[in-house]
């Protein structure tokens, strides 16, 4: 990995359900995800994804490119606007800077042409 | 209305959160995984580790009940119904597994006005029953219209 290598990108569409599933894993059952009448109500466009499920998305093109869970050594991100159920997700990579055996990577996630994740940075230690 | 920034500093009880393989699994499957470490205690233990090794971004499940506490604390004074989670930051050392008891400690590090909004700070530090610092996380929520 090398300054201005980019990473192998990663899709992945939330199916219906994904939501619902990820509240039980989680334990993250705030109503805006899983109960299309209550996103309305609040002013959503309906359910919306739960943003720590897409920084695990971010995160999984990062172990993915560093050869497993160990490598991931940091991850910054901004949550920004919503993700939504059965939209493609795509997140990208590009490595900035290797310093001390350590891959700094600025990294966004996009759904439907909008950044919901963005100004993310990861830190993926090398093998040595 | 000014925020209050009384809870600046503030330190909750650590909770302890005992990892379970299920529960690794459920998590593993519902964030598309498909590392066999997550899944398979066989690959897991071939790997040398003792039992299926948690993704990083698990941090969310064993370090999230002890956020609770702090983000319901009235001395804070969250306005839930129109704050939205803005950023969130983890640092990791040593990989957590099935079997390991992680004790997490949550602490309020800012509570700041800033063009209209309220943006509060916590930060979560994990460590596992050997004394290794998991994760540390920087939780950052958003509260609109202040």
């Amino acid at each position: 990995m090398q300054a201005g290598d980019a990473l192998p990108e990663l899709r992945t569409t939330p199916d219906r359900y994904l939501t619902v599933r990820y509240a039980g894993a989680s334990g993250d059952f705030n109503p805006i995800h899983i109960d299309e009448e209550f996103a309305k109500q609040v002013g959503l466009p309906g359910r919306i994804l739960h943003g720590l499920w897409t920084m695990a998305q971010v995160a999984r093109a990062q172990t993915q490119a560093g050869g497993g869970p160990h490598a991931l050594k940091r991850l910054r991100v901004q949550f920004r606007g919503m993700g939504l159920p059965e939209q493609e997700l795509t997140v990208t990579g590009v490595v900035h800077e290797v310093r001390d055996g350590v891959a700094v990577v600025h990294t966004v996630a996009e759904q439907g042409g909008t950044q919901i994740i963005r100004n993310a940075e990861a830190e993926i230690e090398l093998p040595a | 209305m000014p925020l209050s920034t009384e809870a600046v500093g503030k330190r909750y009880d650590p909770l302890v959160y005992a990892v379970g393989r299920e529960k690794i699994r459920e998590y593993a499957l519902a964030v598309g995984e498909t590392e066999p470490l997550h899944l398979d205690v066989a690959a897991a233990r071939r790997a040398g580790y003792a039992d299926v090794v948690a993704p990083p971004m698990f941090a969310v499940v064993y370090s999230g009940p002890a956020m609770g506490p702090a983000l319901f604390d009235p001395e804070v004074g969250l306005d839930f119904s129109l704050m939205v989670h803005g950023g969130q930051e983890f640092k990791w050392g040593p990989l957590v597994v099935a079997g390991d008891e992680i004790s997490t400690t949550v602490s309020v590090v800012s509570i700041e006005e800033r063009a209209g909004k309220g943006f509060y700070v916590f930060e979560s530090a994990s460590t596992n029953q050997d004394g290794d610092t998991v994760a540390v996380g920087t939780w950052t929520n958003i509260v609109r219209g202040i």
